[in-house]
This record gives structure tokens, sequence and C-alpha cells, in this order.
């Protein structure tokens, strides 16, 4: 990091986090690619975290990233594990079929 | 410099390969994707200073992550073409949301600076001539303990309930009945044979275990569908 300024890794993750927003809107009826961008958008905040430990010298940023890569770890589990079963029951995993419960 | 080449080389191949990922025709090839974006992301942090948690990255997301991403799409029988009607109807909307965000984010990256004294506040500063491992775990083990056990039971409860949800009940699995392993007695288990000294038993004279209806005819119990013993 002595070399690399923090601005440069700001950049990257806000175009990473723009691109995962932008994949949400694009593929409106992929729930996998759906939550890939999910996946991009939580890996451009923990390149943030990151980027700010290391400018910082501070070593909670990467704490927080950790949690972050569990917690997101966990959501792709249960999200795959709901689309498993709605596949089962449906047939089909268009997002904007998905109105069973009529909410 | 030659960290700033490799800086700029995992940068842009993380950005292409991340617009791959939601541009992409087929979802394994999304998938593939996400792989290489995150093997760059790795580098990154690799070039931050941060090499557990790029270890981390590479085993968690590409070995698991990435992989449970792979066997679902493979797993469902979709039809993919037909998920990608309206791929254009929504590209402009998508892309009007996404410069605004960028322009906002923009707007924040080109104002913004580190306020004086900010090294006084420091939770956790570096601890000097520690390896970046050494010093995570340090820190997380002694006082952030109480959060990893809660990170723990967070994928705990993310197993139970991934089971949960895709177990599906086999009708003919052999599961256990409790009830009628407490009902047997040991009459239908147990036959005891007078072996004779010398002689033995003879061949056909005792089977083990004991067939069911035999056994059943002393002590009639209804037959279950699963045999548990």
């Amino acid at each position: 990091m002595a070399m690399i300024g923090l601005g440069h890794y700001l950049v990257v993750s806000a175009i990473l986090l723009v691109l995962g927003v932008f994949g949400i809107f694009l593929n409106r009826k992929n729930v996998i690619v759906i939550l890939m961008s999910v996946e991009l958008i939580l890996l451009a905040v923990n390149l943030n975290l990151v980027a700010f430990s290391a400018a910082l010298g501070d070593l909670v940023g990467q704490v927080f990233a950790m949690f972050v890569l569990t917690v997101a770890a966990a959501e792709a589990a249960i999200g795959l594990a709901i689309v498993v079963v709605y596949f089962r029951n449906r047939g089909s995993i268009e997002v904007e079929d998905v109105n069973l419960m009529k909410g | 410099m030659i960290m700033m080449i490799a800086f700029y080389i995992f940068a842009a191949i993380l950005l292409g390969s991340a617009a791959l990922v939601v541009s992409a025709r087929n979802p394994v090839h999304s998938v593939l994707f996400l792989i290489l974006a995150f093997f760059n992301a790795a580098g990154l942090f690799l070039l931050a200073g941060a090499e557990f948690l790029a270890m981390i990255l590479v085993i968690v997301y590409v070995g698991a992550v990435a992989v449970l991403f792979l066997f679902v799409v493979m797993m469902l029988d979709v039809n993919f073409a037909q998920l990608r009607e309206g791929f254009q109807r929504y590209a402009p909307i998508g892309a009007t949301v996404g410069l605004v965000l960028f322009a906002e984010l923009a707007m924040v990256l080109g104002g913004w600076r580190v306020a004086p004294g900010i090294t006084a506040l420091r939770a956790a500063p570096m601890p000097a001539g520690m390896q970046n491992t050494a010093a995570l775990g340090d820190l997380l083990y002694t006082h952030n303990i109480l959060l990893f056990q809660l990170a723990g039971l967070v994928l705990l409860v993310a197993m139970i309930g991934a089971i949960v949800l895709t177990h599906r009940d086999r009708r003919t699995s052999r599961r256990q009945v409790i009830a009628r392993q407490m009902a047997r007695s040991v009459a239908e288990t147990l036959e005891l044979v007078a072996a004779p000294l010398g002689a033995g038993v003879a061949p056909g004279e005792f089977r083990r275990p004991k067939p069911l209806e035999e056994a059943a005819a002393p002590h009639p119990v209804a037959p279950h569908q699963g045999e548990g013993h």
C-alpha cells in the first residue's frame, strides 16, 4: 500500500459496486445472476474495507471484512437453497413469477 | 512500480470479468467469470497487505461459494434463453441507475479527505513486526471473540436452513422407528440353541437374524413399511 494510493482502490470498488447494481437491473428474471451480482457488491464493500484498513493502518477493517465474507457465504447458501426449492415446486426460476403469496 | 503495474492488471481483469458476469449469455460462463473476479480481488487484497483475507477469499469464495453456484446452475434444468427475455428492455433503466450511482460515488470520491488526527482514533493499530495473519488472529480471538462465535452461529443456522429447505423425504429410506425398537423382546431377536458337546450345531438348525414372520408370530406387531432395527 506504500505506492498504491487509497483513491485507486476506491475507484475500483466504486466501479465494481455499480457493475453489481447494473447486473441486478439487467438480469431481472434470472435469480442466480442476481445472487452473483449481490456477491459482486459485497466484494466491492470488502475491497473498500480492506483499502481503508491498509491506508489507515487499522486492523478492524479487515476483521469487519471477514464478517462480511461470512455473512455473504451464508446468504449464498440460503439463497441457492431457496432457488432449488422454488425450482422444484414451479419448474422455473423467473423472479417475476414469484407471486405465490400474493404479497 | 511493479506494484502499480500489478494493481492495474488485477483491477482491469477484475472489472472486465465483473462486467462479463452480469452480461454473459450462459450462467455457467457467469460463474466462471465470477471465479476469475474473485481471484483478481484476492490479488488486490494481497497488494493492500491483507494476506489472510486474500487467502480466505480464494478458499471460501472460489472453493465454496462459486462451486455452489456452479452446482446449482448445472443442476437446475432451466431454459436460460427464456430468462434472457427483456434483457434489452431493462438495460436502459439499469444503465441510468448505474450512471446516477456512479456519478454520486464520483462526487464523494472527488471531495473527501481524511480528517486530521485520525490516526489517534484507530481502534486496533497494526502492530509493528507482526505478520498480518498473526495480528488478525490476535485481534479476533482476543477482542472480538463474541463476534467470532456469532459468525460461526450464523454459518450454522445457514447450514441447517439450507438442509431443511432442500431435504426431500424419501419413501424408500430405512429409518429408525423407536417404538418398534423398544417393543422388541428377546424372544424375537435371539434364539438359544443347545449345542451338544463335540457335535456343534447342524447347518440348518439356526439362522440369524431370525426371519420376521417367525419372530412376529408370538408377539404380533403390525408390519411397518420401514424396518427399524
